[in-house]
């Protein structure tokens, strides 16, 4: 196989794509482009597309809906259309939700205030591509940065991502107001992935623990395998 | 030609800001006030050209998003 070959998007106001890109370029190796907003098209040959957190276009009209409509986003979508590995972390999560690419809809928090501090979650299904690395039910410390983290989708759409084992991670604590304290949901495929908590900033000990580190080994792997 | 969309989030859809702001109206010290439901109102100026069917579309796939939002078109005479 040759070379993990990657992509981070950086959008206006994104401001963890360098800290995204840090951790795919640690733990998937290989190489890892940089690819801005405005651009049309993508790079060939892509293995994985992350989309990092941020308040892309100073979050206007809603987190996310502007970046939703950028030209790359047209992009991405098309990728993901052909099973490309899309992860949407925080802000990446909301623009996959308005782009269509994921269900539902990311409200401003129930409590009213910004959340910044490390969550529980619990790992709901290790059999996706973004997953298999950890243990079903494992329990897994991550950080959270938001605002608009309160996922919201009606109770048909909840029931078909629950039976179909589309809810990839739920808090395991009170965060946000999240419909049955989901944190990370994927598409019908497995190929996309969002989620409010940060993986990214959790890959080695100096950060205070190394717990996102398998989500990416996962993708790795997954990709090694196919 | 001016035009009026306002935005509002669908019922059950919980609104922490229009509850923050129902609290701060008691802090006036004003009461009977029941619920309030905060949204937004974006005003465009548009050429006669632009059809209602392009309004409805700016409105479904950009303005509003239709998972948590309603939208109303008001068009307000020239």
């Amino acid at each position: 196989m040759s070379a993990f070959r990657s992509a981070v998007i950086t959008f206006p106001g994104s401001n963890c794509d360098r800290d995204m890109a840090v951790a795919v370029e640690q733990i998937c190796g290989g190489e890892v482009l940089r690819v801005w907003h405005g651009d049309a098209a993508l790079p060939d040959r892509l293995d994985f597309i992350a989309l990092p957190g941020g308040f892309s276009y100073g979050d206007y009209l809603r987190s996310g809906a502007m970046a939703a409509r950028s030209p790359i986003m047209q992009a991405v979508v098309e990728a993901a259309n052909k099973g490309v590995p899309v992860l949407g972390v925080c802000n990446g999560f909301q623009v996959l939700t308005e782009s269509g690419l994921l269900p539902g809809a990311l409200l401003r928090n129930a409590g009213m205030n910004f959340v910044c501090r490390e969550v529980k979650l619990t790992v709901e299904n290790n059999q996706s591509l973004f997953t298999a690395g950890y243990s079903a039910g494992q329990q897994i410390t991550i950080p959270v940065a938001h605002h608009d983290g309160n996922y919201f989708a009606d109770a048909e759409t909840l029931d078909r991502l629950e039976s179909e084992g589309r809810v990839a991670f739920r808090y395991a604590e009170e965060v946000n107001g999240s419909a049955r304290q989901i944190a990370g949901v994927l598409n019908a495929a497995g190929n996309v992935l969002g989620m409010m908590p940060h993986p990214e900033r959790m890959i080695e000990p100096a950060q205070g623990g190394s717990d996102g580190r398998a989500l990416f080994e996962s993708l790795v792997r997954g990709l090694v395998a196919a | 030609m001016k035009v009026r969309v306002f935005v509002s989030l669908k019922n059950g859809v919980l609104d922490p800001q229009g509850r923050a702001i129902h609290h701060a109206i008691e802090g006036l010290g004003i009461h009977g006030v029941q619920d309030v439901r905060a949204g937004k109102m974006i005003e465009l100026d548009v050429d006669a050209s632009v059809t209602d069917e392009q309004l409805e579309t700016m409105c479904k796939q950009l303005l509003a998003n239709m998972v948590i939002e309603n939208y109303r078109i008001e068009r307000l005479a020239a």
